[in-house]
């Protein structure tokens, strides 16, 4: 809502209170003030002049020569370049030294030798903007009204000086969509008078007939309708489109200005339509039949449905009702008798027929938050009048109403014990009394507090504690103590498993990698790139998606880390070390309403170093090692021991680098190279990703912590080097010998693997370092050597590993 | 016997003197001083000596020894001296050359912004409540005093799943999930950070993901004060003792009174960080709570726009173009 300071000074005493003050005071009770501007976009010295004479340049087709009078005496010649420049109009003349918006400086010029004493102006060189110019305003020069007072500042006269305060309403504060609810507002915060616009009841001078029948009353419980003849179709005046442009409404005639204006000033929307073509004056209000269609005053053909409300006269439709009136019955210059219509139609009808033919106008904003049904007659008068004042209108009929019922007055009560409580203030009862004055709500004083009485404009208000609010926010929420809610306080803190995600988060930045943050909606070609933990047929959909990147809930986090990594790798971050640790959504059983979202934890890694003296050791086979030995860490951090490696070879990963990691015997994760074909499509160089199923992550992790006694019996050594097949995967030798070496191997520490021509082809050689231990003895020689050797027979009998 | 003594003494000094190296120190040592040494051949005359004299000679033999014993030691140190001086000299290192590098990750600014958040609010007694990021119509809206047809749907158009599940437009769908948990039973004291969805074209100053942490109180007696103490507690802790803190009166359908809450900040002014208000008693209602007996107060607090300002970051996009030259200057607190 844009609020004209200027009209609002009309309606309410705004001595000594400055547009700032309003938008300050405004925001601390309620009502927030994105922005005040002011209507002059930098203008100076321009004034309102008489074009006396147009005459064609000497030496140049497209230009005339002019003679204005700027008044007191003064004529200027001043050439111009207008087509619609003509003697006898009056126009705005920016006089030499005079300042245009976008920098522009007038000063004395000659334009093919002949001299130019300043220049008449058009509209948008006066900075207007265009949507609020009429179509002829947006060519040539503007042309004022033929009485514009010659001499005077062209911005007093075109109203440039007002201050316009653009109101942020929340959807419950639609009483302030009319600037009689802002002055309400207003007064009720200032605490000033009021000065409402009275209005005077104009004399039947003509009997048009009119009938109107609401079939649909549901969609339209009051219905007023009236008929006004005489009409002279033209300009409305200076200052009513002065008002209207404040508002951002673009003036078309004084017949659409008037409604727009009554709307602007009340809240209600009007609609006027031309009565000779409102077949025998008669309106009927019924649903639209399906498919049935309307071409609206944009030129726009709708096609409505059963759930939209029309207005016709029996034979056509002449508007969809709330939203926007039809052409067929649209105010036209030959316009002389006007039918008048103020209603009240379903707020939800509105909305909704507003949203399915995506149309919103002033109109239907206003109607799909209810409008005022005590403000609907007092509007229909209120336009009669100035019809009948500004537009030449003789009052045709009587206002016909048809409704259904009445409104009822609506008192609540208020416990001021309950103010209290809710607020945490003790409010002096004399000061609530006040605020009740101030908003003009009748109140009366009872044994518990107050019974006030609700006006209609304020259907926001409806229960006690809409009331409480209302005293809260004009008593200053700034006088509101600060305390400390305390009663039972309980223990608070972290469960278990949110302690484990912090810890997951710390561990893997602590090990250097950066936490990302990528959307949960995704692509269905992105989600097809890599194998995720979890199979899904149909993803979680949108119904209806903003765009196809963004249509469906993910299953998989790699496809966005691998687009991580790549945005980093375009931008110059050549090494890349990044986790995610968020949900991927699950379609649900069908007896389940919602999908089931699941925690799951994504990395990947890759690139190279940057340059330094201090190079990592390079890893055979790359990241993936580091990648495994992150994960190791962070087992170990958790308390995680149960973990097995096995090869496998799912879609997008590399199939010779990729194993599926076991928790508790259970696939918990996967942890692999991506394919190549994938890592060059999205110009990564060698990337590692892993993701784990958190939940199966947390399920392993081991009870309470106990303390191992330290040993203190020294531990026997013995290296173990074997050549195998190069097939042989290392983790089932260790495997074994922990199977065979029994309950004396204390730990089995892989330090050699190499392959090369002494070794054989094929062939690789494997070195372990073994610590033999028992708990309650020094172990011998003897007893060493038998487990060892029993330990090579094993590996030898099952891997075919000769002993090095 | 007394100048074979002395003679032997004056010999040795100038020897222990002359000596070059350790090594050949530790041979003099054991020339003079040893078992087979000169000292010991001397003593064992001993024997031809008067009874009176040998106390004398004696004394004057472990004088003599004492004092060789003396210069040896001293002559030693100087010798390990100059070895350790020589083994620094070469041991000599750039110091400004950079060390072996340990490179630490970082935590996602919003996470590092919620665990602050969760630490504040922890230490006044509240847990951490969870939702579903696809939520039904139901815990979104319509417990909340927002049925089908409300106005103020508008003000988070939605990305809906089917006609009864949507991805969730706010974290205050946990509202009545936590409530209708704990069975009517209080104190209440609950906060819920989380994913939340709008259907808004990513830009600058709107995300259509982004993240609340939204807050709940319900017990007997719970007033707006309180709601005032909660967070001015939670902004001081946020941004520093001081910290200017204004309470805007606002809408949303599931409070009243409602409230906007603006802090100073020194270059922007008056910023806007969160909305709250007392609990609507149609919400307490609907989950079971009777609002003449309970009241409460709920919070929603944006994540980004307090790390945007806590952290200086004019656009929000930042947040999730995960861009390492941004993530990386984010440490813990």
């Amino acid at each position: 809502m844009l609020v004209s300071y200027e009209w609002l000074s009309q309606y309410v005493d705004l001595e000594g209170i400055s547009p700032e003050d309003i938008a300050e005071e405004l925001n601390r009770t309620g009502i927030e003030v994105e922005v005040i501007y002011t209507r002059d976009p930098g203008v100076s010295g321009v004034i309102i002049g008489e074009v006396m004479s147009v005459e064609r340049h000497p030496e140049a087709d497209r230009l005339n020569v002019c003679l204005v009078n700027v008044g007191k005496g003064q004529v200027l010649q001043i050439v111009c370049g207008a087509k619609n420049v003509a003697a006898g109009q009056r126009v705005p003349v920016a006089l030499v030294g005079a300042k245009l918006p976008g920098g522009l400086h007038i000063k004395k010029a000659k334009l093919r030798g002949v001299e130019s004493n300043g220049m008449i102006c058009s509209a948008q060189e006066l900075g207007f903007p265009e949507k609020v110019l009429m179509k002829e305003q947006t060519e040539g020069i503007l042309v004022l009204e033929p009485d514009a007072p010659i001499g005077i500042d062209i911005k007093e006269f075109l109203g440039m000086n007002d201050q316009v305060i653009e109101l942020q309403l929340t959807p419950n504060r639609s009483d302030c969509l009319g600037m009689i609810g802002v002055a309400y507002e207003v007064a009720a915060i200032f605490d000033r008078e009021l000065r409402l616009p009275m209005t005077q009841d104009m004399p039947l001078q003509y009997e048009a007939p009119i009938n109107v029948y609401i079939e649909s009353e549901e969609d339209c419980p009051f219905y007023a309708a009236q008929v006004v003849h005489d009409i002279k179709v033209g300009p409305s005046p200076q200052w009513m489109q002065n008002r209207l442009i404040s508002a951002g409404i673009r003036p078309i005639n004084n017949i659409v200005d008037i409604t727009n204006y009554v709307m602007l000033e009340t809240g209600q929307p009007l609609h006027a339509f031309d009565y000779n073509r409102v077949q025998g004056g008669q309106i009927i209000v019924r649903r639209a039949l399906s498919g049935e269609q309307i071409v609206t005053l944009d030129g726009v053909t709708r096609t409505c449905d059963d759930q939209m409300l029309l207005i016709t006269d029996g034979e056509q439709p002449l508007a969809l009702a709330g939203v926007m009136g039809g052409e067929s019955s649209e105010v036209t210059d030959e316009t002389v008798t006007i039918l008048l219509e103020s209603a009240f139609f379903d707020p939800q009808m509105v909305r909704q027929t507003s949203r399915k033919v995506g149309l919103r106008s002033e109109a239907s904003a206003r109607f799909e938050k209810g409008v005022d049904p005590e403000g609907i007659l007092p509007a229909l008068a209120r336009a009669v009048q100035l019809l009948c004042q500004i537009a030449g209108g003789a009052v045709a009929s009587e206002a016909i109403v048809k409704k259904v019922g009445d409104v009822e007055e609506m008192v609540i009560n208020l416990r001021h014990e309950r103010l209290v409580n809710l607020l945490g203030v003790q409010v002096d009862p004399e000061e609530v009394l006040d605020i009740f004055r101030r908003l003009q709500f009748p109140t009366e004083v009872t044994d518990e507090g107050y019974a006030v009485q609700i006006p209609t404009r304020r259907p926001d208000i409806t229960i006690e504690v809409d009331l409480i609010e209302e005293v809260a926010r004009l008593y200053g929420y700034d006088r509101i103590p600060t305390t400390l809610p305390w009663g039972q306080q309980p223990p608070g803190g972290l469960t278990e498993e949110q302690k484990a995600r912090r810890v997951i988060r710390h561990t893997l930045m602590d090990l250097g990698l950066h936490e990302v943050l990528t959307y949960s909606l995704t692509s269905t070609a992105l989600e097809q790139e890599v194998a995720s933990l979890f199979a899904v047929e149909n993803h979680v959909s949108l119904a209806m998606p903003m765009s196809a990147e963004h249509a469906v809930l993910r299953s998989n986090l790699l496809p966005h880390l691998i687009e991580a990594a790549s945005y980093n790798h375009r931008h110059g971050n050549e090494r890349v070390q990044i986790f995610e640790l968020a949900h991927v959504y699950l379609p649900g059983h069908a007896d389940e309403t919602l999908p089931e979202e699941r925690l799951v934890l994504g990395g990947l890694l890759t690139g190279k170093q940057p340059a330094g003296i201090w190079k990592e050791q390079p890893l055979p086979a790359g990241d993936f090692y580091k990648a495994k030995g992150i994960l190791d860490a962070l087992f170990a951090r958790l308390g995680v021991v149960d973990v097995e490696y096995q090869a496998v070879a799912p879609h997008g990963f590399h199939p010779g680098r990729t194993a599926q990691i076991l928790i508790g015997g259970e696939v918990a994760g996967l942890l692999g190279e991506l394919h190549p074909q994938l890592a060059k499509k999205h110009d990564l160089s060698r990337p590692v990703a892993f993701q784990l199923d958190v939940e199966r992550l947390f399920a392993a992790i081991e009870g309470p912590l106990v303390y191992q006694p330290i040993p203190r019996v020294p531990a026997v050594t013995r290296d173990l080097a074997v050549v195998v097949d190069e097939a042989v995967p290392v983790g089932l030798l260790e495997e074994g010998i922990w199977q065979a070496g029994g309950e004396l191997v204390e730990s089995v520490v892989l330090f050699d693997v190499f392959a090369g021509e002494q070794i054989g082809v094929g062939k690789k050689n494997v070195a372990f370092s073994l610590a033999y231990r028992a708990a309650d003895r020094t172990l011998t020689d003897e007893e060493v050597s038998k487990v060892h050797e029993r330990v090579i027979c094993h590996l030898e009998e099952t891997f075919g590993a000769k002993l090095r | 016997m007394r100048e074979r003594l002395t003679s032997l003494q004056d010999e040795a000094a100038i020897a222990i003197a002359n000596a070059e190296s350790l090594d050949a120190l530790r041979e003099l040592k054991v020339k003079y001083l040893g078992k087979k040494g000169e000292l010991t051949s001397v003593l064992r005359g001993m024997g031809s000596l008067p009874p009176e004299e040998r106390p004398v000679i004696g004394g004057l033999a472990n004088e003599i020894r004492a004092q060789l014993d003396l210069l040896i030691a001293e002559k030693e140190s100087a010798f390990e001296e100059a070895a350790l001086n020589e083994q620094l000299a070469t041991e000599t290192i750039d110091v400004t050359l950079p060390g072996t590098p340990v490179k630490l990750g970082s935590i996602h600014p919003l996470n590092l912004v919620i665990e602050q958040l969760e630490d504040v609010f922890i230490g006044m007694g509240f847990e951490i409540a969870e939702g579903p990021e696809v939520e039904t119509d139901q815990y979104n809206f319509e417990a909340l005093n927002l049925p089908k047809e409300h106005p103020a749907r508008d003000m988070q158009d939605s990305f809906y799943i089917t006609p009864e599940t949507l991805l969730r437009t706010h974290t205050s769908s946990v509202q009545v999930r936590t409530l209708e948990k704990k069975e009517g039973h209080v104190p209440v004291r609950i906060i819920c950070p989380g994913k939340v969805y709008r259907r808004d074209d990513d830009d600058a100053t709107h995300s259509h993901q982004f993240t609340q942490v939204e807050g709940l109180v319900v017990d007997r007696g719970v007033s707006m004060s309180e709601l005032n103490g909660v967070l001015l507690a939670l902004i001081e802790k946020m941004f520093g003792e001081g910290t200017e803190m204004r309470l805007r009166p606002s809408y949303f359908p599931f409070t009243e009174p409602s409230v906007e809450v603006d802090i100073y900040h020194p270059e922007k002014g008056w910023v806007e960080i969160l909305g709250a208000g007392m609990v609507h008693p149609r919400v307490l209602e609907k989950a079971g709570y009777n609002p003449e007996r309970y009241s409460g107060f709920a919070f929603g607090i944006g994540v980004e726009r307090i790390a945007m300002l806590k952290y200086d970051v004019d656009d929000i996009r930042h947040f999730y173009n995960n861009d390492l030259r941004f993530l990386r200057q984010f440490r813990s607190e």
